[in-house]
């Protein structure tokens, strides 16, 4: 971790030991791969990183690693060589990329990936299942599915006392030992409860971090920008879940954001516009995605993306140490569930980022690569708008295949939104002299 | 008197606009864009300046417009065109709330709020499926000029359903349904309709509420007009200047500044 001397040097400091700690994460897999160690797969809604972790299971976000790809501008080789092996365009990029990263062996921008020795996953995306299914057949490996019983309704999320809540727990918690059993028998590694509480207590410091830095964003102006900074600390949130790494980090974080907020040091020079992000980053421009809204003073001060790619660890659920198996139970029921009502029943959670985040606009940013987060938006609007009078911006991409991400439309289409933007503040300002 | 100029640099055409301080127009040029849009922008400024007969100097504020705005090298500022589209279209039609946009390469359906304001906008994606470019794939397969397609496709009384949403495959389409022997009027008034419906689409995607403004290029063609009319279930505004909208909107955008630049300084701040 970067030592700070005074506190204006830790300004910078998160996006620099996100930076570090990502590469480190990937060194180590690079290990693990070379040695031919064992490794789990996983994905972000619902990670079972606090379970796995006590196995000493390294952890492999095959979503991450897609991204990545895309980030570091070559997931088209990736996507061309998935479909010329004969999976079709219209299936989900990160799938694709991940399939190509297989069939290369697990070569990868990043280093080596490892193979997976088990795949353990939610149905908070139901790309999921069918992905797994794939490592299944290529590398003959367990998959373990961890059925999540959805809130049945927007806004029905249940809690603790609650008799739906306290079935559907028990639910979680059976199925819960039932993994514990799976990575023993793959591991060889006895379950030692002790190390989850230890484990789990490293996620509490965490979440209650992550919660805390979202909500700092709050502040006027907002003091990291949701889509590129808080894509970094979402990283470190998959990736360092459960560990000391990662609490220390977000502990540091914390800290990070309250100086900014309370030296009032913002992401921006000039804040003129502030705004919700909805849906997954246009990884492929990612800078340039975001620059075409900075260039007209606009930040995003939250996002949809920070609550669902988190695993609803936004919600900041700390775990009863004294109960680990119960507790862990509960944290994946309404985590999960919270992330999962973050992509469906998102029109109840924008109303209270635009109040709470006094936002002036939303920007949907539905992707051709993705059905799950991307269907139902434009319903979602339309529910946002009968409830707030705040300017929206539609805009359509990818999180993957540069092939349908045009620069050249998404910059006259953000331009005209700015303009609207422009337009409205000043009829607001004519009307008030 | 000064003047104010919006140039509108489309994917197949490019227009100017003069207005004077009345928000008349007072010139108007169309030239086809073109491999060289710096040019084309230039040629079409100085022809709308030459037909109105104002010296350039006269003109004290310029924006361009269009997706080669940025190429109006002598251009004081851009505006996108879905704003000047807006503002075209409600200065032609004040009661407009829904404006229509047909180019050469996009659709557009722009919300327009009562005082004038883009309140939301909706646009084709990358593919050119009911565009103009759509119009152009039949003119070419069907060897009918372009001009002359919405008055053939009003003779048509049994339109063929044009199915493909490519307008690359529209044109395949076209040609198999010429094979199975269906009257070209047949044809072209199932084209027509094909492009009104994913207008439509894309209206119902901002809302459609009257009055309804048809702008661009493609408002020109009789048959379009009839076919969104008929799919809305309303009439809609149609300009003579309907392809010069998004021109004037710019011109407008301007004389704004030129007036602006007159105010008092503390009203200017208030406005701010």
């Amino acid at each position: 971790m970067t030592e700070h001397n005074g506190d204006a040097s830790i300004v910078g400091r998160g996006n620099k030991d996100g930076a570090h700690l990502f590469r480190q994460w990937f060194t180590e897999l690079n290990q693990t791969a070379e040695h031919d160690g064992r490794a789990a797969y996983v994905f972000v809604m619902g990670s079972m990183a606090e379970l796995l972790r006590v196995f000493d299971l390294p952890i492999v976000f095959p979503e991450i690693n897609s991204l990545q790809t895309a980030v570091r501008r070559v997931a088209h080789e990736y996507l061309n060589e998935a479909e010329d092996y004969g999976y079709s365009p219209d299936i989900c990029g990160y799938v694709k990329a991940d399939v190509a990263t297989q069939l290369r062996g697990g070569q990868h921008p990043m280093g080596r990936i490892p193979k997976p020795s088990l795949a353990v996953y939610t149905n908070a995306c139901n790309t999921y299942i069918k992905w797994a299914e794939i490592w299944e057949r290529m590398y003959h490996i367990p998959i373990f599915t961890l059925d999540v019983p959805g809130t049945r309704a927007a806004g029905a999320q249940t809690w603790r006392g609650d008799a739906d809540f306290e079935n559907d727990r028990r639910y979680v918690a059976a199925q819960i030992k039932e993994l514990i059993a799976l990575c023993e028998e793959v591991t060889t590694v006895s379950f030692d409860i002790d190390r989850l509480r230890e484990v789990m207590g490293y996620a509490n410091i965490m979440n209650r971090g992550w919660k805390r830095v979202l909500e700092l964003n709050r502040s006027r102006p907002s003091i990291f920008n949701a889509v590129t900074d808080g894509t970094i600390y979402l990283g470190v949130t998959n990736g360092f879940r459960g560990t000391a790494t990662g609490a220390n980090y977000f502990e540091a974080l914390v800290e990070e954001m309250e100086y900014k907020a309370a030296a009032g040091i913002g992401t921006m020079t000039d804040e003129q516009y502030r705004l919700l992000f909805v849906g997954v980053p246009c990884y492929p421009i990612f800078r340039r995605f975001t620059e075409l809204f900075t260039e007209w003073g606009g930040t995003f001060v939250n996002s949809t993306y920070l609550w669902f790619a988190s695993g609803g660890t936004n919600l900041g659920f700390e775990y009863d140490l004294d109960r680990p198996i119960e507790s862990l139970a509960e944290g994946i029921l309404v985590s999960v569930r919270d992330a999962m009502d973050s992509m469906f029943f998102q029109d109840r959670i924008l109303v209270e980022m635009v109040d709470t985040y006094a936002a002036d606009g939303v920007v949907y940013h539905p992707i051709k690569s993705c059905r799950t987060v991307s269907t139902g938006l434009a319903d979602n609007r339309r529910a946002l708008m009968a409830a707030r009078n705040v300017p929206s911006l539609f805009i359509e991409s990818d999180m993957m295949d540069r092939r349908v991400v045009s620069e050249a439309q998404l910059k006259n289409r953000i331009d005209a939104f700015f303009e609207g933007l422009a337009s409205r503040r000043q009829q607001a300002a004519i009307q008030q002299a | 008197m000064a003047y104010a100029a919006g140039v509108d640099v489309g994917s197949t055409q490019t227009k100017a606009v003069i207005i004077n301080e009345d928000r008349e127009i007072v010139s108007r040029a169309l030239t086809d864009t073109g491999a060289n849009v710096v040019y084309a922008a230039e040629n079409t400024y100085n022809e709308a300046l030459t037909h109105g007969d104002i010296r350039e100097e006269e003109v004290e504020y310029v924006i361009g417009t269009g997706y080669g705005r940025y190429k109006v090298t002598f251009g004081n500022a851009q505006v996108t065109e879905i704003s000047c589209h807006g503002r075209g279209a409600v200065h032609m039609f004040p009661n407009t709330h829904t404006v229509v946009d047909m180019g050469g390469q996009d659709t557009k359906a722009i919300s327009v709020s009562t005082n004038g304001e883009i309140a939301d906008f909706c646009m084709n994606d990358k593919c050119a499926a009911g565009t103009g470019r759509f119009l152009g794939a039949a003119s070419t397969a069907l060897e009918i000029p372009l001009g002359d397609l919405g008055p053939t496709s009003l003779l048509g009384e049994r339109p063929v359903k044009i199915s493909t949403t490519c307008t690359v495959f529209a044109e395949s389409e076209v040609l198999s349904w010429l094979g199975k022997g269906k009257k070209i009027e047949d044809i072209l008034f199932g084209v027509h309709k094909s492009i009104a419906a994913r207008s439509i689409g894309l209206l119902r995607r901002v809302g459609i509420e009257q009055e309804v403004t048809f702008t661009g290029g493609v408002a020109r063609n009789v048959a379009m007009v009839d076919a969104l009319e008929q799919g809305l279930g309303l009439k809609v505004n149609v300009s003579e200047d309907s392809h010069y909208m998004g021109a004037l909107g710019a011109a407008l955008f301007a004389l704004d500044h030129i007036l602006a630049s007159r105010v008092p300084t503390k009203r200017k701040e208030a406005a701010a």
